[in-house]
C-alpha cells in the first residue's frame, strides 16, 4: 500500500512544532520521543506502521481548537484517532504527521433518561457508554465486536455497525449531535439533543467522514431502554442457496430479529476445532437473534422454526437456558479468533444484496481455489454484510499481496452484483485505491468537494478514503 | 419544464438560470423564484426485492404508486410519510423524490428514524449538471462520504434528485393504540414514560385533549406490550385497533386537526421534556399545540404573525423551529437561523455543489 513520502521540510522543523504544541498542552499531552511515538505506528490493520512526527493527548475541546490552530498555521497533516481498532488502517500515520489521540476526553457529561440521550466526550469507549447507562435499564444500540476498545470518536469517524444493527441501525442512526473543531480550529456544534438537526443535514455527512471532515470532541448519542431479554437459535443447511432463502423469507414474514449471522463450512469447522461449540459440521449456519418478554420471544421463534422448518434443515437448534444460548453465540464469537489459530488473516468487509449471496458465495470459493489460498465466511446475512477471511502466511514472501488482490477481487465482486466495498469498517488506505471500482470521477469528485469545505488545505487524515492519484493536487495545495 | 430523463435534467440545468425544483409540489417550502422543473416526468419503479426490503424508484414516481407497490407485498415505507396538502392548502401528486428533498418523516420517527435513516442511495444532478451518485441499495455501506444524508432534507438546494433507494419494512400484524383523555403537562409526562419503557412504542403523540401511545408488531407480542405498558402509566386507557388506531395516526401524522384552522403552522424541532413549556410560554399569543414523537416535535398554530416570538421561544431552551405555513403578507424565514460555523458550511456545500446559485436559490438561510 502506497502513502505519500513525509514533507522533507515538515520533518525538518519538528522541533519547532513540538514546541508549539507544547505551549498549548502539558507537557505530558505531547508525545515526541521516537521510543514513544512508535506506540502510534498502527491502528489494527497491523500490516502497515509508521511513526508519527508527534502525539497530541488533548482533554477538552479547546485543546483540540489549539493543537488544530497550530498544524493548520504550520501545514501539518493531522491523523485523528479513537482508540487505534481500525481494520482499514483509519488512524495510520505518516512520518510527518501529528496523531490527535482523544482517548484522554472520556467523560459523561450529561445524560438525560427523559429525553433518551446520554452526551459524552468523543474519546469514551462503545461499552462505556452503555455502561454508564445501564444500571436505569438503558443501552447504546451499535455495537461494533471491538467495543470493548473502540472510542465513539472511532464510531463516528467510521459510521461504526455492529450484529445488533439489523433492527436498531448503524451509528448515523443514533447519533443525535456533534461538537466538531475544524482543521482550522473553529468549532462548530452541529444538531443537539432533538431528532432533527435542522438545516441541510452536517450530521449525515460528518458521520462515515473517516476523520477528514474534522475531529469530533463531544457526542450526543440516543439510548434505548433495554429489552426484557434475547434468546437465539441456530439453523443448520446443507446449502448456502437454501440459508440465504430462508433468511429472505423471515424477512419477507415481518419478523425482525435484532441478529442473523452466518457461517459457511470453512468457518464451522474452523471454530468447532478451535472452540467446540458443539454446532453441526453442515455447509452454512443461521445464528437468529430475537429480543422481546418471554413469550414474545416463543411467539417470533415459533415463526422463525416454521419458516426454517420448510427448507429442511440439518438442524435446528434452540437454546432452553443461558447457558446453551452461550454456547449457540460461542463459536460465532470465536470465530475470528479460530481462524486466527490457523493462519494470518485478512478480514473483507464488503456488503452484497441479499439475493446474490449463493452466487457471491460460490465465486468466492472458485476464486479462493484459483489462487491457492483458503476462506471462511461469517457475516450479518440479514443485510447483506459479508466478512470473508482470507488465511494466508504473513512470514512467506509474496502471501500478503496475494491475498490483498484475492480480497481485492472479492470486493470488486461485491461491487458487480450491486453491493459496495465496505458495510462497517470503513475504507481507511485499505480500500481506498479501489474507490473508483464502485465511483465514477464525478462522484468522488462531488466528495472531494465536501472535503474543500470543512478542510481546504486537505491536511486532516489527507491519504486515507480516496486514490492518492486522485487526491495528488489537492493534497499538495 | 419538465424533463423526461436524467440526461434531460442534465442538460436544462447546464442551460438554465434560476430554476425551482419541484416534485409534485404537495410538501415545498419555502420562497424559490426562477423557472420550475418538475420531476414528475422520471417515473417508475427501477427495482423492488420484497425479501431484501429494498425498492429503488425513479425521483418523479407518485408516493402513492410507490406505497401501493409495496402494499402488495404487505411491506412500507417505515417513515410514515405525510400528507400535507390539506394543511397546507395544495393539490397535487406528491413524488418520492419530494419526500426524499424534505425528510418528510411521520409519528414512526420515534421508533424507525426518519426518511433519510431509510434512504441507501441517491442519484441527483448538480448545479454544474452532473449526475452524482452516492450510496447504493444495501443496507450497510460506509464507502466514501454520505452524501445520501446530505440531499435528505436538502429542498432540491444541493441537487435534483433523480433516483432514491430505500430500505423498506414490513407491515405489522397488527397495531393498537392506548388513549388516554389527559391534561397536557400529565400526557406528555405518559408519553415520554412510554419511550423509556422496553416495550416499542411506534407513536407517541399528544393532540386534542388525548395522549396517544401506539404498538405495533405480532398479535401475542402487542397484546403482552398493551398490557405491561398500561400497567406502567397507570390510570385509564382506551384501546384503538386495526383501522381505527389507523385513523388516529394519519390525522396526527397530517396534521390534520389545522387544516381548517387560520392561523401560521410551526414546526418544532426540541427536547421532548421542554416542548410544553415553549408552548405556555407562548400563551398569550393564542397559540395551539400538536405534540408528535413524544414532545420532540411540536405543530404549532399561531394565529397571528408573531414569528420573532416563537423564535426565541424556541431559541431560549434550544431547538430549532420552520415555518411551515405562513400567513398572507409573513415576510419571516422559513427556515431556522443557523449559528455561523453551521452557516459557512452549509454555504460552502451550497457554493460547491451549486456554484452558480441557481438551484432553489433563496430557500434555506
Amino acid at each position: 500500500m502506497e502513502m505519500p513520502l513525509p514533507d522533507a521540510a515538515i520533518l525538518s522543523r519538528k522541533a519547532e512544532i513540538v514546541a508549539r504544541l507544547l505551549g498549548v498542552l502539558p507537557t505530558d499531552a505531547v508525545i515526541h520521543d521516537p521510543a514513544e511515538t512508535r506506540a502510534y505506528e498502527c491502528d489494527a490493520l497491523t500490516a502497515y506502521r509508521c511513526a508519527p512526527l508527534a502525539a497530541v493527548l488533548p482533554r477538552s475541546t479547546d485543546e483540540v481548537a489549539a493543537v488544530l490552530r497550530i498544524c493548520h498555521e504550520m501545514r501539518v497533516p493531522v491523523v485523528p484517532r479513537g482508540s487505534g481498532t481500525s481494520l482499514a488502517g483509519g488512524a495510520l500515520p505518516t512520518a510527518d504527521c501529528v496523531i490527535l489521540g482523544v482517548a484522554r476526553m472520556n467523560a459523561v457529561l450529561e445524560t438525560d433518561y427523559d429525553n433518551r440521550f446520554i452526551r459524552v466526550q468523543s474519546g469514551r469507549t462503545n461499552l462505556s457508554v452503555t455502561g454508564a447507562v445501564e444500571a436505569d435499564g438503558f443501552f447504546y444500540a451499535p455495537d461494533p465486536s471491538s467495543q470493548l476498545a473502540c472510542a465513539i470518536a472511532g464510531n463516528i469517524a467510521m459510521n461504526s455497525g455492529g450484529a445488533h444493527c439489523l433492527k436498531y441501525g448503524v451509528t448515523t442512526n443514533n447519533l443525535l449531535g456533534v461538537t466538531l473543531v475544524q482543521m482550522d480550529g473553529t468549532i462548530v456544534t452541529v444538531g443537539g439533543p432533538w431528532l432533527d438537526a435542522g438545516g441541510i443535514d452536517l450530521l449525515g455527512v460528518i458521520c462515515g467522514s473517516e476523520g477528514q471532515l474534522g475531529v469530533v470532541t463531544e457526542a450526543t448519542l440516543r439510548i434505548l431502554p433495554k429489552p426484557e431479554g434475547a434468546r437465539p437459535v441456530l439453523v443448520g443447511f446443507n446449502s448456502n442457496e437454501v440459508a440465504g432463502t430462508c433468511v429472505s423469507d423471515i424477512i419477507k414474514a415481518g419478523i425482525l430479529p435484532v441478529a442473523i449471522e452466518f457461517m459457511d463450512r470453512p468457518c464451522i469447522r474452523a471454530t468447532e476445532a478451535f472452540a467446540h461449540a458443539g454446532y453441526p459440521d453442515c455447509e452454512a449456519l443461521l445464528i437468529i437473534e430475537v429480543e422481546g418478554s418471554p413469550a414474545e420471544i416463543d411467539e417470533q421463534l415459533a415463526r422463525i422454526k416454521a419458516i426454517a422448518l420448510t427448507h429442511d434443515p440439518v438442524e435446528f437448534r434452540e437454546a432452553a437456558d443461558e447457558d446453551q444460548a452461550r454456547r449457540i453465540w460461542l463459536g460465532r464469537k470465536s470465530a475470528f479468533g479460530a481462524m486466527g489459530q490457523i493462519n494470518d488473516y485478512m478480514c473483507l468487509d464488503g456488503t452484497i444484496p441479499v439475493s446474490s449471496l449463493p452466487y457471491v458465495l460460490r465465486r468466492i470459493g472458485e476464486m479462493g481455489a484459483e489462487c491457492g489460498l483458503d476462506v471462511g465466511n461469517v457475516f450479518h446475512a440479514g443485510d447483506g454484510n459479508m466478512h470473508p477471511l482470507i488465511l494466508f502466511d504473513a512470514n512467506k514472501p509474496g502471501d500478503l499481496e496475494r491475498c490483498e488482490a484475492f480480497g481485492a477481487d472479492i470486493l470488486k465482486l461485491c461491487v458487480e452484483v450491486g453491493g459496495c466495498l465496505t458495510g462497517e469498517h470503513g475504507v481507511g488506505i485499505e480500500k481506498r485505491d479501489l474507490m473508483s471500482v464502485q465511483f465514477a470521477p464525478a462522484d468522488l469528485e462531488a466528495q472531494f468537494r465536501v472535503k474543500d469545505v470543512f478542510d481546504p488545505a486537505w491536511l486532516l487524515n489527507p491519504a486515507k478514503v480516496f486514490p492518492l492519484e486522485a487526491t495528488a493536487s489537492r493534497r499538495a495545495g | 419544464m419538465r424533463p423526461a430523463s436524467e440526461a434531460e435534467v442534465c442538460d436544462m440545468v447546464q442551460a438554465a438560470g434560476p430554476l425551482v425544483i419541484r416534485g409534485g409540489g404537495t410538501r415545498g417550502i419555502g420562497r424559490a423564484v426562477g423557472q420550475v422543473l418538475e420531476t414528475s416526468g422520471l417515473a417508475g419503479i427501477s427495482l423492488y426485492e420484497p425479501g431484501a426490503l429494498t425498492l429503488v424508484a425513479q425521483a418523479g414516481t407518485p408516493l402513492a404508486e410507490t406505497e401501493a407497490i409495496l402494499a402488495g407485498e404487505r411491506q412500507r415505507l417505515a417513515f410514515e410519510v405525510p400528507d400535507l396538502r390539506p394543511l397546507l392548502g395544495r393539490g397535487g401528486v406528491s413524488t418520492i423524490g419530494g419526500v426524499v428533498a424534505a425528510n418528510a418523516s411521520g409519528p414512526r420517527r420515534v421508533q424507525v428514524g426518519a426518511c433519510r435513516d431509510a434512504l441507501l442511495g441517491v442519484r441527483f444532478v448538480d448545479g454544474r449538471g452532473e449526475v452524482i451518485k452516492n450510496g447504493g441499495r444495501v443496507m450497510k455501506n460506509v464507502t466514501g462520504y454520505d452524501l445520501v444524508k446530505l440531499l435528505a432534507g436538502s429542498h432540491g438546494a444541493l441537487g435534483v434528485i433523480t433516483e432514491v433507494s430505500f430500505k423498506v419494512q414490513a407491515m405489522p400484524e397488527v397495531e393498537t393504540t392506548l388513549v388516554g383523555d389527559l391534561e397536557e403537562m400529565a400526557g406528555l409526562v405518559a408519553l415520554r414514560a412510554a419511550l423509556r419503557s422496553p416495550f416499542d412504542v411506534s407513536g407517541a403523540a399528544y393532540a386534542e385533549g388525548r395522549a396517544m401511545i401506539r404498538l405495533e408488531g405480532l398479535a401475542g407480542s402487542v397484546g403482552y406490550r398493551r398490557q405491561a405498558l398500561a400497567a406502567v402509566l397507570g390510570g385509564d386507557w382506551d384501546v384503538m385497533e386495526g383501522a381505527a388506531s389507523a385513523d388516529l395516526w394519519r390525522r396526527v401524522r397530517d396534521v390534520a386537526a389545522f387544516a381548517d384552522m387560520a392561523g401560521a403552522v410551526w414546526k418544532l424541532s426540541v427536547k421532548p421534556s421542554d416542548a410544553a413549556e415553549i408552548v405556555a410560554s407562548l400563551a398569550a399569543l393564542e397559540v395551539q399545540a400538536i405534540y408528535d414523537w413524544g414532545g420532540g416535535l411540536v405543530w404549532l398554530l399561531v394565529p397571528q404573525d408573531d414569528a420573532g416570538a416563537v423564535r426565541v421561544a424556541v431559541a431560549a431552551k434550544g431547538g430549532h423551529a420552520t415555518l411551515v405555513r405562513g400567513l398572507a403578507g409573513m415576510t419571516a424565514a422559513v427556515f431556522p437561523p443557523e449559528p455561523a460555523g453551521v452557516a459557512a458550511l452549509t454555504a460552502g456545500l451550497r457554493a460547491q455543489f451549486d456554484p452558480r446559485g441557481i438551484l432553489n436559490a433563496g430557500i434555506m438561510g
